[in-house]
């Protein structure tokens, strides 16, 4: 029976490592290809939250879901024109810089408009209870999640894989200089890139919201995790990042499972690990000055 | 010596006489000079919304005096800030009083937090009215003679939620299954309900400590089902509780939930449909107490939305300690400590009045245990709790749900 327990933390641990890959993708992406830090993604992630609560209540939740992401795409394009664009060829601290305080700025932005106290966001009663499969618990609203990003992650996939667009970015994470040299802009793709990320981001926050609190704070909350799926997947690396995105989720349920205390702590022993054995991360590009 | 001609004499004569002409009105309204209140709560972090209503409590119940003319005749001059974490507040608390010469020390939600303050208070000799902050132990081994403290304590809302229980036949021989905060005041609260289940014949079938910024609970909520409770009970604090419903919800799964702790922020933040069983409250808006409903009316007008239990306490709070000031006439720490420990009565907006007990500084007071109302009966979304009778009832003594002298350690 304890194993039996054990395999159900493993499965639902991959459940939620789905929903950190969401997250986890756009942020990797965007530092994959801009060379920036874009610590300000649990910011839209965050807007994403907010965006879809106040769609419910005109719309519903479908439509909800599926504007909210495109809402903050559009944010994500104002980002990227009038802020991002600057750091491309900076030293990468002053883009991590700039985007932490921008995530303070969002923070406080949402407290202002929105209030301090937390929203209340419900999800359509059809999702409500849980499914039992085999010995399994599932809740039925984290297995529509998983569909989600499950289709979110094979349209990606497509786009980067079997698209000339793919092409060109792919490229420009290995060798921009060379795709300049070929007569390229990688402009645009960035653009297209950053709205990809953040709009991932904002549908995360979306789908999360009916489950979780929504408020000010749940930006800075997410991109922790993100980070250290970023950080332990290797930059550059699609399969890294969600290798790394299911191994978080799982290793956290396997810890709460032993040793609930240290739950929250488990996922940075983790990284601490993985950055001592292989400083690159699981399956990221080489990069020199760390090896 | 200097040569100075008399030209410059004269110059400096009048530019002396100039700035002490500016300089002496405020000599003279040194005695209408403002009464220094320093309040700390936490506005970020898991109590941060519950730290919102408090400040906003507060003010209200400052401009409500200052416009009646103040204590003393005096205005009062408060400066709120973050707490943030228990370090961050002994900092902040050791600055008001030291640099900002605050007469007093007020707020605090976070019982860590609450500690270091009580700690820096007690070094500088100096009042603390401790109003939010739960757990038993401030009250308890860690109780000193300048803090009292205005919310009710963890296991007087053990005893609320409990004795409903009892009486709803969901106690005895009952398996509750618990996740308590890892931190003192779920783990205060975690012995309370620990104490009580042992004195009415509660099992225990699984308690889980949850790490104060954990915010998914799946796998706590698939180790519930593993273990098949018969009840599941929440020892969680701020919006963990509100998370927890929600995916407890989400889940569905079939076992009742109840709570030895919540604040009305998080159950209206958990969102209509969410919240089920049986928790504790020291205070709800819909109480039918007149000047209870008046408060509520002008919190409501001035801010949007009706008050929470926090607004609520630290409004009575302030209005204590306006009466303490201005009944024993000086701001003086051990006069006010003296009345506070007179078990002068308060008027706390409640059907019965309060009073701090001389031996731990506690306020005592009636609670509340409520239970959520039937879909499509609640008026908004303010609306959604049933509040329960009064406990203790109007015939018993307040001490009844108290701490009482073998619980409590607490000597000063």
């Amino acid at each position: 029976m304890q194993f039996g327990f054990l395999l159900e933390q493993v499965v639902n641990g991959l459940v939620l490592g789905g929903y950190y890959l969401l997250i986890a993708l756009g942020l990797s992406l965007i530092f994959s290809v801009g060379g920036v830090v874009n610590l300000a993604h649990g910011a839209f992630y965050a807007l994403g939250a907010y965006a879809s609560v106040e769609i419910t209540k005109y719309l519903g939740f479908g439509p909800a879901v599926v504007l909210s992401p495109i809402a903050v795409a559009m944010l994500g394009i104002l980002f990227e024109r009038y802020i991002l664009r600057r750091f491309y060829t900076a030293d990468p601290i002053l883009s991590l810089l700039v985007t932490f305080g921008l995530a303070m700025v969002a923070e406080q932005a949402i407290r202002i408009v929105w209030g301090a106290a937390p929203l209340s966001a419900t999800m359509p009663p059809a999702f409500k209870g849980s499914i039992i499969l085999g010995d399994f618990l599932f809740s039925r609203y984290r297995l529509f999640l998983l569909a989600v990003v499950a289709v979110v992650l094979v349209g990606v996939w497509l786009l980067l894989h079997k698209t000339s667009f793919g092409r060109v970015v792919r490229a420009g994470i290995q060798r921009p200089d060379m795709v300049a040299v070929l007569g390229i802009r990688l402009q645009p793709y960035m653009t297209v890139i950053v709205m990809l990320g953040v709009g991932m981001a904002a549908m995360g926050g979306a789908l999360f919201a009916p489950i979780t609190i929504v408020h000010p704070a749940m930006g800075a909350e997410i991109i922790t995790v993100a980070f250290v799926v970023v950080v332990i997947g290797g930059l550059g690396s699609f399969w890294g990042v969600v290798i790394a995105a299911l191994l978080v989720g799982v290793v956290r349920g396997i810890t709460i499972h032993f040793a609930p205390a240290a739950g929250e702590a488990s996922i940075y022993v983790l990284m601490f690990l993985v950055l001592l054995v292989r400083p690159r991360g699981l399956l990221g590009e080489r990069i020199e000055k760390f090896e | 010596m200097i040569r100075t001609t008399r030209r410059t004499l004269l110059k400096a004569s009048a530019a002396f006489a100039g700035a002490s002409a500016l300089g002496f009105p405020s000599l003279v309204s040194g005695q209408t000079e403002k009464i220094k209140i320093g309040h700390l709560t936490p506005l970020t972090g898991f109590l941060g919304a519950l730290g919102a209503y408090a400040q906003l409590g507060i003010r209200m119940a400052e401009e409500e005096i200052n416009q009646g003319g103040g204590v003393m005749g005096r205005q009062l001059d408060i400066t709120s800030e973050d707490s943030v974490n228990p370090a961050t507040a002994a900092t902040k608390a050791q600055r008001m009083l030291e640099q900002d010469g605050v007469a007093v020390l007020m707020g605090e939600i976070n019982s860590a937090s609450a500690l270091t303050i009580m700690q820096v208070a007690a070094r500088n000799k100096k009042l603390f009215m401790q109003i939010g902050a739960r757990s038993d132990a401030l009250r308890g081994k860690n109780c000193n003679k300048y803090t009292f403290h205005v919310d009710i304590p963890s296991t007087v809302m053990v005893n609320a939620v409990g004795k409903a229980l009892v009486r709803d036949n969901m106690m005895k021989d009952k398996k509750f299954y618990t996740l308590t905060a890892d931190y003192i005041f779920g783990h205060d609260l975690a012995r309370a309900a620990k104490s009580f289940f042992d004195a009415n014949g509660g099992k225990i079938a699984g308690d889980e400590l949850v790490a104060t910024d954990v915010t998914d609970f799946s796998p706590y909520l698939l180790k519930i089902r593993q273990a098949k409770p018969d009840i599941v009970c929440s020892n969680l604090a701020g919006n963990q509780v509100t998370n927890l419903i929600k995916q407890y919800a989400e889940f569905g799964l079939p076992y009742p939930i109840v709570g030895f702790n919540l604040n009305t922020a998080d159950a209206w933040a958990a969102g209509e449909g969410n919240l089920s069983g049986t928790w504790p409250t020291v205070w709800y808006h819909t109480s039918d107490v007149p000047a209870s409903k008046t408060f509520v009316a002008n919190f409501t007008k001035k801010n949007g939305k009706p008050p929470e239990n926090h607004a609520w306490i630290e409004y009575v709070s302030l209005k204590m300690m306006a009466q303490a000031m201005n009944e024993t006439k000086s701001t003086d720490t051990d006069k006010l400590i003296a009345y506070f420990e007179k078990e002068t009565e308060f008027d706390i907006l409640k059907g019965r009045k309060g009073h701090f007990r001389s031996w731990d500084h506690q306020l005592m007071q009636e609670a509340y245990p409520f239970t959520v109302k039937a879909k499509g009966q609640a008026k908004d979304k303010w609306d959604m709790l049933e509040l329960g009778g009064a406990i203790p009832g109007p015939n018993e003594s307040l001490e009844t749900i108290a701490l009482t002298k073998e619980q409590n350690p607490c000597s000063m």
